[in-house]
């Protein structure tokens, strides 16, 4: 299977809208070698703002930037996008209605290496008390570069969640995204896998594929995006199995487990329900593979849930 | 002992300070050379000879706090740690590595004399004000040293703290910048450039020293003199080069967060186990 840096993605689309939108700018704060936008600014070096270790600045000069009619791309790790800027992004830019799209690298395990002080279990949990909020998580390169397009066209705020790492395409270059929408990428009439971001979706698959085997047909909805929340999707492929599993790279807390929690119990969903996540607890150091072991996120884990889930409901 | 002899041998032990540094990256594959190098020489002495401290009793009360600010650095403090006993060099090879209690940054708790939690830039500085507080409101004799980056006083909490050490007046606090003048993307001239350093700290109210942090005599020198100081925190600012040590690493922006694969790990040894005092 074909793959691509999410990073990538993300970059040369910044650059395919910059050539023909003047008002496109990238902000980073120390992290461009990371975050990929080196290729940006070797191209565009007057539209690309370096302000240094101060990412809560980096988000205000975005908003001001903002104000002035510019559309910015403000990115670093997921950790400091989150936590370290909360204020100025609820405030500078959401509250006061500007158009930032703040895109938080290296979420949840992906962080690796870097361990619990740079692992986001939580900032999804944050964005999605921020009102209007947009929150994507693409699960390729096709979607990622898709969302960073609609970001750009779309006025308003947008919190963009990408593991800087390869991801195999599992989309055509053409395929259309709207926010708002999730993708039904495999059919099941058992239950269905409801997971968000590409580490997720592709355990997701991995996991059908095993219950296959042993006869259980299990569904894969690609949330994409987190808010707003593809209600109808969700709870269609939900009623029509009677079963659903919400998988993420973040707390159950706060995330697409409380997100599909909160719309179950409010349309009277009587059937089988397990959130696969982090259960409460901080980020350690490891391999990415170790750490999906250690908090319970891979195929094992999820074709596990389901067989509880078919022998419950 | 004279301070020329004895910064003889705190250069030796330095020397197993850095050899250690680029063994444990080395066998992690994962974490930071370039800063690790460039602190040292300070880190070599401040636990050596100044920090007061005690591997037997690690949570001794009147001990003297250190505080890595620039956590990314911390291979420096393990090496540190382990060789003056803390626990065994054995271990510092677990470097990021499953269950290891030697964290990609540092963890309170995590490993005996780790004293706060860091990783965040911007984060160490304030919790070392407040240990140097609660000396101060303890009447107790503990001194606080903190280690900060360069590219660290972008953030803004940096300054936060700068001024709340002023207000409180905690001559028990010496920060001790290392200057090495590159921060992640590039030199900090070009990513923020922050004119003078001295300056900065002398307008917030903080006693300012300049050394070679390098210059082993020179540091020791320059730390004797800020203990003396009273009345106001204490600033050290450190000239540094990042990747000191290793000709290869020196002052090269690639070297902050790579590991050196085989043959860079031989000729990383062969210099600081070889090369000039
Ligand atoms: C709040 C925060 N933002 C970003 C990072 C990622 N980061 C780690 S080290 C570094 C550069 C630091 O430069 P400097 O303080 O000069 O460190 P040194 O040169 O001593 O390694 C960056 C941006 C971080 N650890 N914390
Ligand atoms: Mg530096």
């Amino acid at each position: 299977m074909e793959s691509k840096e999410m990073r990538a993605a993300y970059a040369d689309t910044l650059i395919e809208l910059a050539t023909t939108n003047r008002d496109i700018v990238v902000l980073e704060a120390d992290l461009m070698r990371a975050t990929g936008t080196g290729s940006f600014q070797k191209l565009f070096p007057d539209r690309l703002v370096n302000v240094g270790v101060a990412e809560a600045n980096m988000v205000g000069v975005a908003s001001g930037l903002s104000a002035t009619g510019k559309i910015p791309f403000a990115s670093t790790f997921a950790c400091f996008a989150s936590r370290r800027v909360f204020d100025q992004f609820f405030l500078s830019a959401n509250y006061a209605r500007l158009n930032v799209k703040l895109v938080g690298t290296d979420p949840g395990v992906t962080a690796a290496y870097n361990g619990g002080t740079h692992m986001p279990f939580e900032d999804l949990g944050l964005m999605r008390t921020i009102p209007g909020l947009t929150i994507v998580e693409p699960s390729d390169p096709a979607s990622c570069a898709a969302f960073v397009r609609l970001a750009a066209a779309m006025y308003g705020c947008v919190y963009l969640r990408l593991p800087r790492k390869a991801a195999a395409f599992l989309y055509p270059a053409g395929e259309k995204f709207e926010f708002g929408r999730a993708k039904r990428l495999k059919e099941g009439k058992d239950l269905v896998f409801a997971a968000l971001g590409s580490l997720m979706v592709g355990e997701c698959l991995k996991a059908a594929q095993v219950l296959a085997g042993e006869g259980v047909e299990a569904g894969v909805v690609d949330v994409l995006c987190l808010k707003p929340l593809d209600e109808v999707t969700i709870l269609t492929a939900a009623k029509a199995t009677g079963r659903i599993i919400s998988a993420e790279n973040h707390q159950v807390m706060g995330g697409l487990g409380s997100a599909i929690a909160e719309l179950l119990a409010e349309h009277r969903f009587g059937g089988g329900f397990k959130r696969i996540g982090i259960r409460d607890e901080f980020g350690e150091v490891g391999t990415q593979d170790y750490l999906v072991k250690r908090f319970g996120l891979g195929a094992p884990d999820l074709a596990d849930a389901a067989r509880k889930l078919m022998k419950e409901s | 002992m004279k301070l020329e002899e004895r910064a003889r041998e705190l250069e030796a032990k330095a020397r197993e300070l850095r050899f250690h540094i680029v063994d444990m990256v080395h066998a992690a594959q994962s974490g930071h050379c370039g800063g690790s190098l460039s602190a040292a020489d300070i880190v070599t002495a401040l636990y050596f000879e100044f920090l007061n401290i005690d591997p037997a009793n690690p949570d001794k009360g009147d001990r003297d706090r250190f505080v890595l600010s620039k956590g990314h650095a911390c291979p420096v403090q393990y090496a540190a740690l382990a060789l003056r006993g803390f626990f065994p060099v054995a271990e510092l090879r677990s470097l990021r590595a499953m269950h290891s209690r030697l964290q990609g940054h540092p963890v309170q708790g995590k490993l005996p004399g780790i004293e706060v939690t860091t990783g965040s830039l911007g984060v160490g500085i304030c919790e070392a004000v407040g240990l140097a507080l609660e000396a101060r409101l303890r009447k107790a004799s503990w001194r606080v040293w903190a280690v900060l980056g360069d590219g660290e006083l972008g953030e803004g909490a940096v300054w936060e703290a700068a001024q709340a050490a002023t207000k409180f007046g905690l001559d028990n606090l010496i920060a001790v910048v290392d200057n090495n003048g590159l921060q992640n993307d590039g030199y900090c001239r070009d990513i923020l450039p922050l004119r003078s350093i001295p300056d900065k700290f002398r307008a917030f109210g903080w006693a300012v020293l300049e050394m070679d942090g390098h210059d082993m005599e020179d540091i020791l020198r320059t730390f004797g003199k800020a203990l003396l100081i009273t009345g106001s925190p204490v600033c050290v600012v450190a000239k540094t080069v990042k990747g000191k040590g290793v000709s290869f690493m020196e002052d090269k922006r690639d070297w902050h967060g790579k590991a050196p694969n085989a043959e860079q790990y031989a000729q990383a040894v062969a210099e600081i186990k070889g090369g000039p005092a």
